[in-house]
């Protein structure tokens, strides 16, 4: 479409920009086809799939324990997550008994890596809004939070550690203590980033008022998670539903109150704050000893029906929902990936918008290909 | 005598000494340039906890010099949509003003390889207006979207900065009575550092000097997270270089002319003048890295609005209080 600009009789054209696969800034291989007029975006497209594995598909060929390992893929960087929903949808469909300090266990390593996570995504904003420091500095701790992943199952990314009914080891001697010793480290350290980054100008700039939508916007979008809250609704599941052994633990569910990228990214600090209060009361909550595997049946047989369950992922709700026949593997499987329903919003987020905005809109909905494609 | 060629220009051994001083200074712009970019990695590696390059020599210090190598025994691509001779043509017209301004920025108090010429602060302020052709041809040239989007922002961005930095520099020239940079060293020998008097000039000058060179928070032209490379996304191999080298000795320029103007040029105690000025270009360029590891970019608009809105008004109010204070008080 060939635009007309008639003061001056010149004709202007439309031009297209595609932003990835291969672009520094999208954090993985995503790729977005932009219609310019000018620097302002008339109409964006999100192509996705490049990361398709088909992980749905392949689980209808796997027994229950074997599409653990597959979850660790999808949000790569919170896999204790998708290792427990997954696990936390079959034990409710087999209405299982967790034992209590594999309950726990489960929190703390859950809330660990939630930390890390949000650190990373913290970090790779600023990457993509032009401060390179930050990025580095969130690696530091996050290194902290990986070697305490490691020695407790053994992988630094691809945990592959919560079980159906439990976890796979127990904790280490000393592991707990690392934690407890992890938490105020890392309060200081979070106060560090907000001193850090919160109150820079040209920070503020550059997120305050930008990509901002309303509650209703964000719940006819089915967004879950900080995109959701960053508009004031109150809204995480574990409250909302308790799973696991969340309704003992005190916390509260920090909301934005502008629904801009600036709440989206201070909800990331707010979250990692009350993270570690869970840690905190977690660690001194946890029973002494005890078994980290309940009693489940040697083969796991999903009876006839359809079960859903959904957590609290690091990016929103994560849920699996699993179609059983009765038989060792599923019939059929779906996963709820909040990166993939909150990447929904974004052409809407994008119309009309300076091209300058959109590194700093897509960076704030924060997603991870990995979870995107599935 | 051999070296002081610039009071009478048009003599044999004078041409001598010109070519002469202009290989010294290219090689002084390389060797800097090469360790300005090996201290900018080492120093925002320590800024970011890292070590910074340290495998190629002690402390890794030739790092740079097999990066050089390894730029230019790669291969010279040229897209086929490119417009050919003007791509090719781009760097070096990019970096044939950077090399030029530093003819007029007295690196000692014997300014032995230094132009004394009459207009200097002029000539500098003009040669640096060249750069952005080359920085603008090469873009449109390289038939890229990413390029030409980087291409109209590094235009956008260097006619407005350049305003504000002329105005800052109005300011020096009104105290020191001279566009001849030397004069104006010599006018700071004597009495306070220009940065003194001049300081809201002197802020200006360091803001506009930093969009001036594409710098942190001012970087969009090649906002990497943006634009992937801005305007030499097309460029490799050794022409890729000569943006890489056009930035560097611009950082280095910059760096002579803050201290020429602000800070006394290579005046100082104790130690000797060259000495003094390469001080305080490495402390300017040092700042201008801890910027770099310190601060998010700027957005485009942003950037305009701060420099039309902000910075012009300063260096307009700037102008006035110097011109007002030196009529009526000096």
């Amino acid at each position: 479409m060939a635009l007309e600009d008639e003061g001056n009789n010149l004709r202007a054209e439309e031009m297209l920009l595609n932003v990835g696969p291969q672009h520094p800034s999208t954090h993985g291989v995503f790729r977005l086809v932009v219609k310019l007029d000018g620097e302002m975006i008339v109409e964006s497209e999100p192509v996705i799939g490049y990361l398709h594995r088909g992980t749905e598909k392949l689980a209808e060929d796997l027994q229950y324990t074997q599409i653990i390992p597959y979850t660790d893929r999808l949000d790569y960087i919170g896999a204790m997550l998708n290792n427990y929903a997954l696990c936390h949808t079959i034990e409710t469909a087999l209405d299982l008994e967790i034992p209590e300090r594999a309950e726990y266990i489960r929190v703390i390593v859950m809330e660990l890596n939630r930390i890390g996570s949000h650190l990373l995504a913290v970090g790779s904003y600023l990457l993509d809004l032009g401060a390179m420091s930050p990025f580095l500095y969130v690696f530091q701790e996050r290194e902290r939070i990986v070697q305490m992943l490691n020695q407790i199952s053994g992988a630094r990314l691809t945990y592959n550690y919560i079980r159906v009914g439990g976890v796979r080891l127990d904790a280490p001697p000393g592991w707990l203590d690392e934690v407890r010793e992890f938490v105020p480290f890392m309060k200081e350290k979070v106060k560090m980033y907000d001193n850090l980054i919160t109150g820079n100008e040209i920070f503020l700039a550059r997120t305050k008022g930008i990509g901002v939508y309303d509650t209703e916007t964000a719940l006819a979008h089915s967004l879950s998670g900080i995109n959701l809250r960053c508009t004031g609704f109150q809204w995480d599941l574990r409250r909302k539903r308790p799973y696991s052994v969340y309704d003992r633990l005190d916390f509260e569910i920090p909301v934005g109150k502008n629904g801009d990228c600036f709440d989206r990214y201070y909800l990331h600090l707010l979250e990692m704050e009350q993270s570690l209060r869970i840690i905190e009361q977690a660690v001194e909550q946890i029973p002494e000893s005890g078994p980290v595997m309940g009693k489940v049946p040697k083969m796991i047989r999903v009876p006839k029906g359809e079960y859903y369950t959904g957590i609290e992922g690091t990016k929103g709700e994560l849920g699996f929902y699993i179609v059983g026949d009765g038989k060792d593997k599923p019939y059929r499987m779906k996963i709820r990936r909040p990166s993939f329903v909150n990447l929904q919003l974004l052409p809407k987020l994008l119309k009309g918008e300076n091209i300058a905005n959109l590194i700093a809109i897509l960076g704030a909905i924060d997603i991870v290909l990995g979870e995107v494609d599935a | 005598m051999f070296w002081y060629w610039d009071t009478h220009p048009l003599q044999w051994s004078s041409a001598l000494a010109m070519i002469i001083g202009g290989v010294v200074v290219l090689f002084l712009s390389l060797g800097v340039v090469a360790y300005a970019i090996y201290g900018q990695r080492k120093f925002l590696g320590w800024i970011q906890g890292r070590i910074g390059p340290n495998r190629l020599g002690p402390f890794g210090l030739f790092q740079t010099i097999a990066d050089i190598v390894k730029l230019l025994i790669k291969e010279d691509i040229v897209p086929d949509q490119a417009d050919r001779l003007i791509f090719l043509l781009a760097p070096i017209i990019a970096y044939a003003p950077a090399f030029m301004v530093l003819a007029v920025i007295p690196f000692s108090a014997h300014h032995v390889f230094t132009a004394n010429l009459g207009i200097g602060l002029l000539y500098y302020v003009a040669l640096t207006a060249i750069t952005i052709h080359g920085v603008m041809l090469g873009a449109w040239a390289s038939n890229n979207k990413y390029a030409l989007i980087g291409g109209m922002r590094s235009a956008a961005q260097m006619i407005s900065y350049e305003i504000p930095l002329g105005m800052s520099l109005v300011g020096v020239i009104l105290m020191a009575g001279s566009l001849n940079l030397n004069t104006i060293v010599s006018a700071q020998q004597h009495g306070w550092w220009f940065i003194v008097p001049q300081f809201l000039g002197f802020c200006i000058f360091v803001v506009a000097s930093t969009a001036e060179l594409n710098r942190t928070p001012f970087d969009l032209p090649e906002a990497e997270s943006e634009l992937v490379a801005g305007y030499h996304v097309e460029y490799s191999g050794f022409r890729m270089a000569f943006f890489m080298l056009t930035e560097y000795t611009y950082l280095f320029a910059m760096s002579g002319l803050v201290a020429t103007l602000f800070l006394g040029g290579w005046s100082g105690p104790f130690l000797p003048g060259w000495l003094w000025f390469a001080i305080k270009v490495t402390a300017y360029i040092l700042f201008q890295f801890w910027v770099q590891g310190t601060l998010p970019r700027m957005r485009q608009d942003q950037v305009m609005s701060f420099s039309w809105k902000v910075l012009l008004p300063l260096a307009m109010l700037n102008l006035v209080l110097t011109a007002v204070i030196k009529g009526f008080f000096m």
